[in-house]
């Protein structure tokens, strides 16, 4: 209770601070709007349905992408870390690929799919895909060798062994991967949007950049306000659920 | 009979015959003669112990009762039959704790149990439950892997390898880990669950009092290759407490004999 009125009264001292410097009238409400204005504005936007519709275009955007690249990812991180030919050719070209920012891939995108939802859905897996196969690859490497044969003996072998002993001794890593690569795909995605206009929907990247264009700061704040919201909320959502599972079983300090 | 009286009955103790074994290891150009020529019987229900120093093969001859690993020359039967791979018959315990800290207690004592066939789960968790209890911790098999104290660990262990009831318990330096007070205590719960759950069991071990403690015989191994240099049959009565005098007489006569191999060793 204590840390959630501490959280509480620091974010109310920011909204005020930030109320004051509009007020102060040294700059134009055209640049720094009243927060107030900013309220209206995604009240207004939850209204009308702008906000939600933009939310759930770039939501499943987003999603679909994401599972798709950890469904990819996971199999293939498996087979880099089994067979020392994937780990030369697919392994390599991961940890390559890893380093390229993922928003790179958008003028590849468009070329290939055009300004359609096929486009954000490959800059989303490629955002997702490789920081998965990375942290797959080095989990099942770093899972003890004891545990498989304990496994063997009793009876354990081949699809069993990989699904019941190497999969879930790898988990740390592969949820930190996971949690990697949805940093890299929102991201991405957000570039995207704000990048270029996709034929197929308007997302909240796209309502950010036509605030700017129609100079409505209010608007450009308020999305930016609910991208914020969204972030959070996946945190609690997808991970916080299983870092609190890694942490109550494995005994890890939670960060 | 329903299926759970049926799978905690006993089941008849194997007889191993470890005959003529031989084992390189390759590692680059290194070769090692791990095991020469050895030969060794353990009867039905019989504990023996194997003491060594490191390196004189001990884990690798284990390996190869369990089925892990495979003799270059000579072979080893259970019951006159050939090992050629591992088998819930015979279930391995390990030095440092092999637990799964994705499971909980009772998901680890559950792992063997699922893969074994012709049972429904509620008659599995009852059999673990059974070896959970036997083992002291039924108030803990919600607990997980890490808050268990290095003890409670290896008698989860040992109710793991129980739980699909193997003829043959293969155990390599379950205790090596553990502070004295809490071996000794293991010491005293290994030999009343051995009397509740006969089987052929097969001990490692760097401790010949832990040795003498245990086995019905003890086999002194020395290294470089591994060879089996000398035996002792252990006729003290059970329940056996490691601090009798007549237990350290034993113990003795065994560390002096282990010294003497080394030094011709060492010559």
């Amino acid at each position: 209770m204590k840390r959630f009125l501490t959280a509480l009264l620091f974010f109310v001292a920011l909204l005020w601070l930030w109320h004051f410097l509009v007020d102060s009238g040294r700059w134009s409400a055209m640049l720094l709007p009243d927060p107030a204005d900013v309220g209206k504005y995604l009240i207004s936007a939850v209204k009308d349905g702008t906000l939600l519709e933009t939310t759930w275009v770039t939501m499943k955007r987003l999603l679909i992408g994401y599972f798709a690249g950890i469904v990819v990812g996971i199999p293939l991180g498996l087979l880099t870390a089994r067979f020392l030919w994937a780990h030369d050719t697919i392994g390599t070209l991961a940890l390559g690929l890893q380093t390229l920012p993922s928003v790179c891939w958008v003028p590849l995108a468009l070329m290939w799919f055009g300004q359609t939802e096929a486009a954000m859905f490959f800059v989303v897996i490629m955002g997702t895909m490789w920081s998965v196969v990375i942290s797959t690859d080095n989990g099942v490497r770093s899972v003890p060798p004891i545990y498989a044969r304990a496994a063997r003996t009793m009876g354990s072998n081949g699809w069993h062994t990989w699904l019941r002993v190497i999969l879930p001794a790898a988990l740390p890593f592969i949820v930190s991967g996971v949690k990697q690569g949805w940093a890299f795909a929102w991201r991405s995605l957000m570039a995207a949007e704000i990048y270029v206009t996709i034929l197929t929907g308007f997302g909240l990247g796209h309502l950010l950049h036509y605030g700017r264009e129609l100079h409505a700061m209010d608007q450009v704040i308020g999305v930016m306000l609910v991208i914020v919201a969204i972030g959070l909320l996946a945190d609690k959502v997808l991970f916080a659920p299983w870092e609190a599972f890694l942490h109550r079983r494995w005994g890890t300090q939670r960060n | 009979m329903n299926h759970v009286a049926a799978e905690l009955a006993p089941v008849p103790c194997a007889k191993l015959v470890i005959d003529h074994v031989s084992k390189w290891f390759h590692s680059g150009v290194v070769k090692t003669h791990a095991l020469d020529d050895v030969s060794l019987t353990v009867d039905e229900a019989e504990f023996v112990c194997l003491v060594g120093p490191s390196g004189c093969g001990k884990s690798t001859l284990l390996n190869m009762i369990a089925g892990l690993e495979m003799a270059d020359q000579g072979s080893v039967l259970m019951d006159g039959k050939k090992v050629v791979g591992s088998g819930r018959e015979r279930m391995m315990m390990f030095q440092e704790s092999a637990l799964f800290p994705w499971l909980s207690v009772l998901g680890n004592v559950l792992f063997g149990l699922k893969l074994k066939p012709g049972l429904k789960d509620s008659e599995r968790l009852e059999v673990a439950r059974y070896y959970i209890k036997l083992v002291g911790l039924e108030r803990y098999e919600r607990a997980n892997i890490h808050e268990l104290s290095g003890g409670m660990k290896q008698r989860v262990a040992l109710a793991r390898s129980l739980a699909p009831n193997p003829r043959v318990l293969i155990m390599d330096e379950p205790f090596a880990s553990l502070d004295a007070m809490t071996r000794e205590q293991l010491y005293g719960d290994l030999q009343t669950i051995w009397a509740a759950r006969k089987k052929t069991i097969v001990f490692v071990t760097h401790n010949v009092r832990e040795a003498v403690c245990l086995g019905d015989r003890v086999v002194l191994f020395s290294p470089n290759p591994g060879r089996v240099r000398e035996q002792f049959r252990i006729d003290l009565p059970r329940p056996r407490d490691i601090n009798s005098p007549s237990l350290a007489e034993h113990a003795t006569e065994i560390t002096r004999a282990l010294k003497q191999h080394r030094e011709v060793a060492a010559e």
